[in-house]
């Protein structure tokens, strides 16, 4: 047995959170796809409704896979802190003596990464599904790649937010919706820009931005929320 | 005020303590304090408060009045900090994760006694050989035993125990008693709370009578 220590430090914990999670993930691995599944069926039908025009796809292609992506992230929102909540955890995480921001960044930082980490390796079939430009490919993944952590962070907050309410699915995609809609907008702006041969580095920048910032303040907010939630 | 020889401060010293849900008061205002080596009971019938008056002790419930003391410190984020271990109706056990994965995700949350493999706890608490059973197998009387595992690594000293004989069959109840009683010889101290059914610990025991927001 490897001898953890008698008080838990930030590493230590982490390391205990991000444990559990690989081990859960590993135990129900056919949910862990869903996500992923859902956008490659979005795209895939959207590609089979549009039928074989190569130029009117390869347009619509950054919107497409946007939308795929983000929709497929909010389908995911409700397990972030849901199990959690219902077996007590979330309880035995308020009492651990490590930050409660902390542990809710690490959660939240699992939940990317098995849900829309898979995704991400996809991008390259559903790009090539909607004949987006190969050299569309490195901004498109980059937009991505910022994007989709910030879509996690911005979640995790509406979640923890509805993390007191028994059916909270629906109020959940109204709520997260508006603070998706800029990611939305300068995630796909940007590869529209690189389309017309502008440089995409003004969206992006905004796109690296919020994530930093979200960093910072999304753990902080969603541990109020789920102290709020818990009352 | 008697006090034992090994500390001068009491573990918890609760003074003037209120807890109102919707201006509606659900308990207090209580005075009590626990010393080492000391366990109160907290004794009511369903719905006085008991879990309330331990949720707020352990700071999941907030906008209590009156005053709490830790060790002497101020109740807050970092007094509570590795003092308190709480053990409440609902058990933070992962339903797809063995027995074992669980003692081990829980104290390396919560923190654990270096002196004690997970093993030997979830020996001591009758669960050898349930070790790689998912908990999702167990009974509610085991799931109890493992919270109870997850005690007793615990490196707090002062024990919130919420209704710890429920689900419990006899040994269950005697392993409980048991456990405090170890407990509290170690220096700790402990809050038990029961509706009155069961046998108290037999150790030095004070009681704290909850009835419908009037403590006696």
């Amino acid at each position: 047995m490897n001898g953890s220590p008698a008080m838990p430090t930030l590493g230590s914990a982490a390391r205990a959170l991000v444990r559990r999670d690989l081990r859960l993930l590993w135990r129900r691995r056919g949910d862990a796809l869903q996500p992923a599944l859902f956008a490659i069926l979005v795209v895939v039908l959207f590609a089979l409704a549009m039928g074989s025009e190569r130029e009117l796809l390869a347009r619509a292609a950054p919107g497409v896979l946007w939308v795929a992506v983000l929709l497929s992230g909010l389908l995911a929102l409700d397990t972030l802190f849901r199990g959690d909540a219902e077996d007590g955890s979330l309880e035995q995480w308020r009492l651990a003596p490590v930050p409660l921001a902390w542990l809710v960044l690490v959660r939240t930082l699992m939940h990317w990464l098995t849900t829309a980490a898979p995704l991400l390796l996809a991008v390259p079939l559903l790009a090539e599904l909607l004949y987006l430009p190969r050299p569309l490919w490195p901004v498109m993944l980059l937009a991505l790649g910022l994007g989709t952590p910030l879509l996690s962070l911005l979640g995790a907050v509406v979640s923890a937010l509805t993390v007191g309410m028994r059916r909270a699915g629906v109020l959940l995609a109204l709520l997260a919706l508006p603070l998706y809609v800029p990611v939305l907008v300068f995630g796909a702006g940007s590869v529209a820009q690189a389309a017309q041969g502008h440089d995409p580095a003004g969206g992006l920048l905004l796109l690296g931005a919020g994530l930093l910032l979200a960093l910072v303040l999304a753990p902080v907010a969603a541990a109020t929320a789920i102290r709020i939630a818990a009352q | 005020m008697p006090q034992t020889p090994n500390a001068t401060v009491p573990l918890i010293d609760v003074r003037g303590l209120s807890f109102a849900r919707d201006d509606r008061p659900v308990f207090g205002p209580l005075h009590f304090h626990v010393e080492r080596g000391e366990a109160l009971l907290v004794q009511g019938g369903n719905g006085a408060g008991k879990t309330t008056l331990l949720r707020v002790l352990a700071g999941l419930l907030d906008g209590e009045r009156g005053h709490v003391s830790l060790d002497g410190a101020p109740a807050g984020p970092a007094a509570r900090a590795g003092r308190l271990a709480y053990l409440g109706h609902l058990p933070g056990l992962k339903a797809d994760l063995s027995a074992l994965e669980n003692l081990e995700y829980l104290c390396g949350l919560l923190g654990r006694r270096p002196s004690l493999e997970l093993e030997e706890a979830l020996a001591i608490v009758g669960l050898a050989g349930y070790e790689d059973a998912a908990a999702r197998t167990l009974s509610a009387g085991q799931r109890k035993r493992l919270s109870l595992a997850r005690m007793w690594l615990s490196p707090a000293p002062l024990w919130l125990l919420d209704e710890p004989y429920a689900n419990l069959d006899l040994p269950g109840i005697e392993l409980v008693n048991r456990m405090v009683r170890a407990h509290l010889d170690e220096g700790g101290g402990a809050l038990v709370t029961t509706h009155g059914a069961y046998a108290a610990p037999p150790v030095r025991t004070r009681l704290l009578e909850l009835d419908d927001g009037a403590a006696a």
